[in-house]
């Protein structure tokens, strides 16, 4: 009984002390951000790193997701006659939640434990240290870059995603529920076009973006303190890129429930 | 953004005409260094004074904290008892600014190298001075190329550190380490797991660097020719402290037990492994 809470004790403490590193560590890349310019090549590797690899990942599983939203609910809808909400339901479910949230489990998936990795084994080959003594800080080299690469490919990718997903929907809803697609494209917008905010940005497609935005500084941040925490060798580089995975996904899912709470209620 | 590096002609890296070895003021002190990891005492009360402009090697067995006095010496780990100078600053306690102030004026050669393996040769060795100059860049391509020359690497300018030799690596390590201008030099086994003639090759850089540049180095090895070839004294650290500290010739000749034990290889470098 005293080994379990003992065991307890040291993980609760392990985690609280991660999630502080972590917290710091956002906060000190964040600070380095004014310092872009100076780092535009390393920031530039990142964008292509965080925005062009993962793209055709992200293309087929928006494409098939619209599909798949739309067979489902098209056929349930159909049944009761309300076939012509299904652009409606795939328009606002993309661009509110799901567009945010696939792009996000995407880029954990791919992007973040790639920096995990990527740090940890710099961090366990004493690159890092190499770093410091050469008095240049980890967070400015390497996390900002990555910080700020995530932060503006995550939303253009959801973007991607939402409009990829949407056609995939139209796809599906022309060819196995008969909706002409100009009736589709149509209802979407009308049904995004039903708030406006900033600049006659559709509410539902901001709050989405937004999401996004967020989401990629979590899993950049996620992604570097667990790379930069890495011991052990390569396993320590293995259990680090673990970790950052399923903190991320968790992080993601936690955080959008509180900021769709606050966009909507 | 700092300027640290001046122009060649005026680097702080040219000798110091009155700083010579024998006689001179301790550079680099510590007294009473305890250092434990879990239960494991590695380092137990530890005193070492390293004067300006030697070459100072610290020798013996494996796991007896020479690497971790290494770094102790730049507050990448921390003591957990006594005191570490450099020059007039304290290290141990040092907050971060201090610490990078005194970073500053260290280099530092890994046992890996520590290469940043995205970057190239040539990158690696700019790192220091595009990270802390304002030099433009073809001043910054003009001393890469003068510090890949001193290591006799420039051929390998383009290339990435995954194409370089292990002996290859060590010396471009070694000039990014003379672009930061350093006055204190550290080493940690700079020639493990290299053949013989690297080895020599390595010493013999460790020494002209010495020479040309009057730094004050501190090399981590177990290996007796590199530490011969290149030392001007020697310490010899066992269970966590100095046992024997002499000048290389005296120390080589010594009468010390202990010292000699391992000298004549009475105690596996590693232990349990074939001898």
């Amino acid at each position: 009984m005293i080994r379990f809470f003992s065991f307890l004790g040291r993980t609760l403490e392990e985690a609280m002390q991660g999630t502080g590193q972590t917290v710091e560590l956002f906060g000190r890349a964040a600070l380095q951000v004014r310092h872009c310019w100076k780092r535009r090549r390393f920031l530039l590797d990142q964008l292509y790193t965080c925005g062009i690899r993962p793209l055709p990942v992200v293309l087929v599983v928006a494409l098939f997701t619209g599909m798949i939203l739309a067979l489902q609910t098209g056929i349930e809808l159909d049944r009761f006659g309300a076939k012509d909400r299904i652009a409606s339901i795939i328009g606002l479910g993309l661009c509110r939640e799901m567009g945010p949230f696939m792009t996000a489990l995407i880029l954990t998936a791919s992007v973040g434990s790639g920096i995990a990795a990527e740090i940890g084994t710099m961090k366990v080959s004493e690159e890092i240290d190499a770093l410091e003594i050469l008095s240049i800080r980890p967070e400015s080299f390497l996390v900002m870059p990555r910080l700020v690469a995530m932060a503006i490919v995550t939303p253009l990718l959801t973007f991607v995603t939402d409009i990829v997903g949407i056609l995939g929907g139209c796809l599906v809803s022309a060819t196995r529920l008969r909706i002409a697609p100009e009736q589709y494209l149509k209802n979407v917008v009308e049904s995004l076009s039903e708030v406006l905010t900033y600049g006659g940005l559709p509410k539902d497609l901001y709050t989405g973006l937004v999401k996004a935005f967020v989401f990629g500084v979590i899993i950049a941040t996620v992604g570097s303190s667990a790379g930069l925490r890495a011991s052990g060798g390569a396993i320590g580089v293995g259990r680090a890129t673990r970790s950052s995975v399923i903190q991320s996904f968790v992080l993601v899912i936690v955080v959008g429930y509180y900021l769709t709470s606050f966009f909507y209620t | 953004m700092s300027d640290r590096v001046p122009p060649i002609a005026a680097t702080p890296l040219a000798p110091d005409p009155g700083a010579t070895a024998a006689g001179a003021e301790a550079l680099i002190r510590l007294v009473g260094v305890h250092k434990a990891f879990g239960g494991k005492h590695v380092l137990n009360g530890l005193d070492l004074e390293v004067r300006r402009g030697e070459t100072f090697v610290i020798l013996g067995p494996s796991g007896t904290g020479k690497s971790v006095l290494l770094k102790l010496l730049v507050g990448l780990l921390k003591p957990d008892r006594g005191e570490i100078w450099v020059g007039r600053q304290r290290v141990d306690g040092a907050r971060d600014r201090e610490l990078w102030e005194i970073r500053g004026r260290i280099g530092y050669l890994f046992q890996s190298s520590a290469l940043i393996n995205w970057l190239t040769v040539a990158e690696n060795v700019a790192l220091p001075l595009s990270e802390h100059t304002r030099l433009r860049p073809h001043e910054i391509d003009q001393r890469v190329d003068e510090y890949l020359g001193k290591v006799h690497m420039l051929q390998s300018k383009y290339q990435m550190p995954g194409e370089l030799s292990g002996g290859q690596k060590r010396r471009v390590a070694l000039a990014r380490v003379l672009a930061g201008t350093p006055t204190i030099i550290l080493y940690d086994e700079p020639t493990a797991g290299l053949d013989p003639v690297m080895t020599q090759n390595i010493a013999a850089l460790i020494r002209s660097v010495q020479l040309e540049f009057g730094v004050t180095s501190i090399l981590v090895t177990h290996d007796l020719p590199c530490a011969s070839e290149a030392g001007d004294r020697v310490a010899f650290v066992d269970g966590g402290k100095v046992v024997h500290c002499d000048t290389t010739e005296q120390f080589m000749h010594t009468d010390h037990p202990a010292v000699r034990n391992f000298l004549r290889g009475g105690r596996p470098v590693v232990p349990g492994a074939p001898r």
